[in-house]
């Protein structure tokens, strides 16, 4: 376990070292001059000479890639161009708004799909089963940003249920303004989450010990809780693990439709003032944020199901 | 040929007895007319403007309203269609063709090469999908190719790593030691024996995929960072329809739902062209 732990772990550094080098050329890679770029054309000669000084652009390539490591090492990912802040501490800010409303999603996706799933597969082949598995074909297919918008326009609009901007303050407040985001990042989990829960059951339930619990007569609802369910949920923990991309991606969306602040939204806006800095710092940190989760899931599938140590 | 042909024709009757792929294969199919006849069916100029018809609800005249420009949305919501395949197929296409050759040598290579391509495919598959795409549209700037460029680069990895999988699987199977034994080259093994075997299953991945290409290229139009006004895409309807959503809802309904029948139908047809082509799939993901 432990081998298998260090080398999942090695190959994970290995993954962002290339992709943050990848990102790290791309830039450079860009026809133009980098500084005019960032700073558009109104700039002045001193503010552009600071800033290639700053990024070490009269230094050869693998000088400014040593400098930029270096830099990141000590947790620097650069200087905010037009505020002169560190870029660390603008994406640590927003970083929690993110993180809260995927966790809620995540939540109240995964425990309705599970439960949906388990009951599905409990009763398989009936009126319900067959509910389930067609809302959740059609739960899977709906992008989060076309919920979003569409929540927003009948709950917010139509109905003012929910507040249709901000994060608001203090703790009530804040959970109202999480309900239609993370619904909308959400819906298309619990169709997923619950049909990979029903076929993972079905599996479970036709083992031996499921008989043997059977045979001693133990209740069918005492079967499925505390029996069949704890091994079927288990592929659920490496969906999500790997799913953290895309929980992600719909964290942007929802953020711009919602107007929510986080790494979605301050993306979204760095890339309208062209503040590169900024949008190379959080993607750097989303994909990092992304490689760990991933990562993370691998090891706790693996600590639970030695068989998947043994693969690639 | 004749042998293709009937095996396509079984495929498709396989899809049609199925409920949910018939239902697919009409929708696809609508959506594919449309875009093909959008120039016929459109009864306004997509991206013609007429001020004073501006903001109006449903009538006889403009099926879905109009927007803020008075254009016709519902002549913009069947032109979108054709915008929304152009970025798809292309890019789905050549993701495939690209994934293919990878996966395949991957698999049949030799093993450095294996690791470097699944390094390779890792890294790619480690930037969250719009983070990807929103780096890449800030360094190059917003355009249909930029689109097109994203979504392929980003579900190269997916084909190439089932690919990879089929490749390994079928290397040791008895035909191709045979083949093999007799002396048969690398290409002739790869390209005359692999491929017909690998190549179903990449098709059957490639429908499933589209929603998520249509999907994407939506969004990026959504956030103002896909294909530029005045283009008529889906995602640019409900940027406009975003801003005014207070004003008349029509323009998120236009926009949103072609997106989500559009998802339903293709996830439908994949699916059931899944189970019809090669049952065994049904289990996995």
């Amino acid at each position: 376990m432990l081998q298998y732990a260090l080398r999942r772990f090695a190959l994970a550094v290995l993954i962002v070292l290339v992709a943050v080098t990848a990102m790290f050329l791309m830039i450079r890679a860009v026809p133009g001059d980098p500084v005019q770029i960032m700073l558009g054309p109104r700039a002045t000669p001193e503010l552009q000479a600071r800033l290639t000084a700053e990024l070490a652009l009269d230094q050869p390539i693998w000088r400014q890639l040593v400098i930029f490591y270096g830099n990141l090492l000590q947790g620097d990912l650069g200087t905010d161009v037009f505020s002169g802040r560190s870029v660390t501490n603008i994406v640590f800010q927003q970083l929690p708004h993110t993180l809260s409303l995927i966790f809620a999603s995540i939540l109240w996706s995964a425990a309705l799909g599970i439960g949906l799933g388990a009951y599905a597969a409990a009763h398989p082949n009936t009126l319900i089963d067959r509910m389930t598995a067609a809302i959740s074909v059609a739960f899977v297919a709906a992008p989060a940003f076309v919920v979003a918008l569409l929540s927003l326009l009948i709950f917010a609009v139509n109905l003012k249920w929910f507040p249709a901007i901000g994060v608001g303050e203090g703790i009530w407040d804040k959970l109202d303004h999480l309900v239609l985001p993370a619904f909308a990042i959400g819906l298309s989990w619990v169709g997923y989450v619950a049909r990979l829960v029903r076929a993972s059951m079905l599996e479970v339930m036709g083992e031996n010990h499921i008989r043997t619990a059977r045979a001693f007569g133990i209740s069918e609802g005492r079967i499925v809780l505390s029996y069949a369910l704890r091994i079927a949920i288990l592929p659920v923990v490496t969906v999500i693990g790997v799913g953290m991309g895309f929980l992600l991606s719909s964290a942007v969306f929802a953020e711009i439709v919602f107007a929510r602040p986080g790494l979605g939204k301050l993306v979204i806006d760095s890339i309208t003032t062209r503040n590169y800095p900024i949008v190379m710092g959080s993607v750097l940190v989303s994909t990092t944020l992304f490689v760990v989760s991933t990562a993370l899931a691998d090891l706790i599938n693996a600590w639970l199901d030695p068989r998947a140590r043994s693969e690639n | 040929m004749s042998k293709s042909r009937s095996e396509l024709s079984l495929i498709l009757t396989g899809v049609a007895r199925d409920p949910l792929g018939l239902m697919g294969l009409i929708i696809v199919g609508t959506i594919i007319f449309c875009a093909l006849f959008a120039a016929w069916i459109t009864p306004h100029d997509p991206i013609g403007m007429n001020i004073k018809d501006r903001l109006q609800g449903p009538s006889l005249t403009y099926l879905l309203g109009t927007d803020q420009l008075g254009r016709d949305t519902f002549s913009r919501v069947i032109m979108g269609g054709q915008v929304a395949l152009k970025v798809a197929l292309p890019a789905v296409f050549g993701a495939m063709i690209i994934g293919l050759t990878l996966g395949m040598i991957a698999g049949y290579g030799p093993k450095w090469l294996d690791n470097l391509l699944m390094l390779f495919f890792d890294t790619i598959r480690s930037f969250p999908t719009v983070m990807f795409a929103l780096a890449v549209v800030a360094l190059v700037g917003p355009s249909l190719q930029t689109v097109v460029f994203v979504v392929m680069a980003t579900s190269i990895p997916t084909y190439g790593r089932v690919a990879r999988t089929q490749t390994l699987t079928l290397r040791n199977s008895e035909f191709i030691l045979a083949e093999r034994s007799m002396g048969a080259g690398m290409a002739r093994i790869l390209g005359v024996h692999m491929l017909p075997n690998i190549i179903g299953v990449l098709a059957v991945l490639a429908a499933m995929d589209i929603p998520t290409v249509i999907a994407l290229e939506a969004g990026l139009s959504f956030l103002g960072l896909g294909v530029k006004p005045p283009t008529p895409s889906w995602g640019a309807l409900l940027k406009d329809g975003y801003a005014l959503i207070r004003q008349t809802p029509w323009l998120v309904v236009g926009g949103g739902l072609p997106i989500i029948l559009a998802t339903l139908g293709f996830t439908f047809l994949g699916e059931s062209l899944r189970d019809v082509v090669d049952p065994k799939l049904r289990k996995q993901r």
